[in-house]
């Protein structure tokens, strides 16, 4: 095997830029693939994350009051709770300002000390009563729930702050790295009041899915507070395998309790695996295009490859048979078109694992993006080796079986 | 001569089928991936208002305090109630409106259609000439107005056909939130993309369908939607907008000239300093008067993902033109005896160059039609996307005509070498070797 290197690297020299484009394909094949692979796992990545909420049992309505005052809007909500909550087939309703990856919502920062001037976390609010932990179906794994007396009505201009928050596990982690935050008091916003944890739920997800949210995704603080106002959520829990049918019933019986409002025709309402099929559709989408695309440009690699390589095999059919009359096996053809390969393509990938980790590099600056992990580089780098080998097995069988009478001929 | 390398050509490529498509396909690939994204960018980094838009300025001043001072830091995107209405009162440009975005419900008279909600902008008189907005009936409303805070409305073209079957509405009352305002105006379709007078409320969204006066807005408390930026004590509070510590407008001008534009700039200054003195403005004074492409490219409104999808395309273009080149040369090279014989009968080298390149065009032109093709079948899907861009995704002749000079260029290009060195081939050698 050995042996053969140097004659390979004669003959390329005479092939010098066939060679080269070959290489040069390979090398920003395994570029483009390699940072194309990572950004599809950053996207699968993301739209993985549990939202820490009884997705399949959930749906959510988007509802506005329409020719209420704002002042009578706590009462038409209670209204709407009760003949949600008596409807058959649900678990439990709440009215909530915003839910995970609906899209928008509150966000604020958190301290710890009342005189701290920089917040040390930075989180998003929900607002809403002691109905909510069993309506999203998040685990609480500390403390304890609101009790229906802590439950405040207000304004959304005129939100004080609670005694009492519930916070997701996330964030008391992050507040109090000793692992106690259960009973402690945190300041939200720009306040001097101090809230009390009374309750860690273990998961809780922030509205948004962006990356700009990734540093506080699972931050959340959940406010024993009912906003008023004119629009509103409902999030409504069925009971196992009743979903389908409160689809259905769940707006019918608002309209029923109250015509003074609208529930938007688009997206009003949505089962939570909508929400989140919403959600991350760009995502998805970007995913899917990047994997279409890494699976055509091997495709053509492979083919030019292909290509390539049969030419030359046509082009030193005599040479092939004048090695075979001299002595030489198939195998030993087979085995010398397999190493020049084998040479082109570790030039290739040397070049094109360089190229792959400066793209991303300038990647970083232009786009939310993380760094290139090197396992992605070996990876492409042993796929795309792994794909050359396959593609020149054909032609290169082919000139294996050249056979010794070619050399006689027409020389 | 032309149409005999035509033919030479056609023959070659028909010679060997498989080869000539994987060289058309892999051109067509990389150029419907190209152009689907290109046309994307295109359409997203367009320019809203053309012809109008070098005229367009963004003034910024910075009212903070001087928590979190920063000198690297950028300016407030927007402007807070009382340096708005002081800019505005000063009419120091060719034109200004003062803006801001919000949504109202809509309580038509007709008892069929139900109360809606709908965007609306709350802005003052200049902003109809100054962006130059069509009309279809009636007008704008005037500087007094403003300042008398009328209750006049301008709707769109599409809510007109909505509430009045298209008719002339001018005089007729449109109830929202409980007041009547009287509909003066009736713009054509107008849709600027991007939205770049608010970029906080759908950046290529549709235009809003209600156009109110500023003044009236507040007194019947129309809902604010949009980024409201606080500080200090700014709650954010709807109902003291006006004096609390927030940015929550956006302020535009016209400047016709550049002595104009380095004048406001002079007066932005003054303004800075003057609040300074009077302790308003805390901060070292920093201002800025972006136009507005420049505004668009600070507020990177065109999607991260559309541009990396963009590079990703053209990495793509590039390996399939790669490819191309490699394919070609072997296919050149291979006629080397054929080529041989005609340099031998009398062909120039120019001439073996020209029948080469007549070649490279040709599987070009095949590959733009099949690149064509895939462009439009990608813009279809883009158009099934459910972002807010997604209906704008359409060739316009300017693409189609770019298609064609990419895939001719680039296959010309790429046949470029491999024609080359087959011109350099020595007739005797390959004729002895026959």
């Amino acid at each position: 095997m050995m042996l053969q290197i140097k004659p390979i690297l004669a003959a390329l020299k005479r092939h010098k830029a066939g060679t080269i484009l070959i290489a040069l394909q390979i090398a920003l094949t395994l570029a483009i693939v390699c940072n194309a692979l990572f950004i599809i796992h950053e996207r699968l990545d993301r739209i993985s994350r549990p939202t820490g909420l009884d997705e399949g049992n959930l749906m959510a309505i988007g509802n506005r009051y329409v020719g209420a005052d704002d002042k009578d809007t706590a009462a038409m909500m209670r209204g709407d709770l009760v003949a949600l909550r008596q409807l058959p087939g649900v678990a439990d309703a709440v009215s909530i300002n915003s839910y995970p990856l609906r899209g928008g919502g509150w966000s604020t920062g958190v301290r710890v000390g009342a005189e701290d001037k920089k917040p040390k976390a930075h989180t998003t609010l929900y607002f809403s009563d002691e109905h909510t932990l069993p309506t999203m179906g998040t685990h609480l794994i500390a403390g304890r729930n609101f009790q229906a007396d802590e439950i405040g009505e207000a304004d959304p201009k005129e939100v004080g702050d609670p005694a009492v928050v519930i916070v997701s596990k996330a964030l008391a982690d992050k507040l109090f790295t000793d692992g106690h935050a259960l009973g402690k008091p945190i300041y939200i916003g720009d306040t001097k009041k101090p809230s009390t944890i009374i309750g860690i739920v273990e998961r809780l997800e922030v509205p948004w899915n962006g990356s700009w949210s990734d540093t506080f995704y699972e931050n959340s603080i959940i406010e024993p507070v009912r906003l008023s106002g004119n629009y509103t959520n409902f999030l409504v829990r069925s009971k196992p395998g009743q979903l389908e049918a409160l689809m259905k019933s769940a707006p019918a019986a608002l309209y029923q309790a109250n015509r003074m409002r609208v529930i938007p025709p688009e997206r009003g309402v949505r089962t939570f695996a909508a929400v989140r099929e919403h959600a991350y559709k760009a995502d998805r989408g970007m995913a899917i295009l990047m994997g279409v695309v890494c699976l055509v440009l091997l495709a053509i690699t492979a083919a030019g490859i292909v290509g390539l390589t049969s030419f030359w095999v046509g082009q030193r059919r005599k040479q092939i048979g004048v090695r075979r009359a001299l002595g030489a096996t198939r195998r030993d053809i087979l085995s010398y078109f397999l190493t020049e390969n084998l040479l082109i393509g570790i030039g290739g990938v040397v070049v094109g694992a360089a190229l792959a980790m400066g793209m991303n590099l300038w990647l970083v600056t232009q786009f939310e993006m993380a760094r290139l992990s090197l396992m992605y580089v070996l990876a492409g780098v042993l796929a795309l080796l792994l794909l050359g080998q396959g593609a020149v097995l054909a032609p290169a069988m082919r000139a294996s079986r050249v056979s010794p009478v070619e050399a006689t001929r027409s020389v | 001569m032309f149409r005999y390398y035509l033919d030479l050509a056609m023959r070659s490529l028909m010679r060997n089928k498989v080869l000539t498509a994987l060289m058309v396909v892999a051109i067509a690939l990389g150029i419907g991936a190209s152009m689907t994204t290109l046309t994307v960018l295109h359409v997203l980094s367009g320019d809203p208002l053309p012809g109008v838009s070098g005229s367009l300025f963004y003034p910024q001043v910075d009212p903070r305090d001087m928590d979190g001072y920063d000198a690297s830091k950028p300016l407030p995107e927007q402007v807070t109630w009382i340096d708005g209405m002081n800019l505005l009162h000063a009419r120091r440009a060719d034109r200004q409106a003062l803006m801001t975005g919000g949504a109202v419900p809509i309580q038509p008279a007709q008892s069929g259609i139900e109360p809606f909600y709908s965007d609306a902008r709350y802005t003052t008189s200049d902003f109809f000439p100054m962006f130059r907005v069509p009309f279809l009936y009636g007008h704008g409303w005037n500087p007094s107005d403003d300042e008398s805070r009328a209750r006049v409305v301008v709707i769109t073209r599409s809510l007109n056909d909505k509430l009045f079957g298209g008719k002339d509405s001018t005089g007729q009352t449109l109830r929202m939130k409980d007041t009547a305002f009287r509909v003066i105006g009736v713009l054509d379709s107008w849709r600027p993309n991007p939205h770049f007078y608010d970029v906080n409320t759908g950046r290529y969204s549709n235009s809003e369908d209600v156009f109110v006066p500023l003044g009236a807005s507040r007194d019947a408390h129309l809902d604010h939607d949009g980024s409201t930026d606080c500080w200090g004590t700014g709650g954010g509070d709807e109902e003291h907008a006006e004096t609390e510590p927030c940015v929550w407008l956006q302020f535009w001008v016209q400047l016709d000239s550049p002595d104009k534009v380095a004048a406001y700039r002079e007066f932005l200054t003054h303004y800075s300093q003057e609040q300074k003195a009077l302790g308003r403005f805390a901060r070292p004074v920093k201002v800025g008067l972006p136009g507005l492409m420049e505004w668009m490219d600070i507020n990177k409104v065109v999607p991260g993902d559309v541009r990396l999808q963009t590079w990703l395309a053209f990495g793509f273009l590039l390996v399939c033109l790669v490819n191309t080149i490699g394919l070609m040369l072997a296919k050149f090279l291979r006629r080397a005896g054929e080529l041989g014989v005609r340099r031998a009968l009398g062909a120039s080298k120019r001439e073996v160059f020209a029948q080469l390149m007549v070649e490279s065009a040709v599987i070009g032109l095949a590959g733009g039609l099949g690149g064509l093709l895939l462009a439009f079948g990608g813009l279809w899907l883009v158009r099934r996307q459910p972002s807010d861009y997604a209906s704008l995704a359409h060739l316009d002749p300017t693409m189609l005509l770019a298609t064609f000079v990419l895939a001719i260029g680039a296959t010309l290009l790429a046949g470029l070498l491999p024609a080359w060195r087959a011109c350099q081939i020595a007739p005797a050698l390959q004729l002895k070797s026959q």
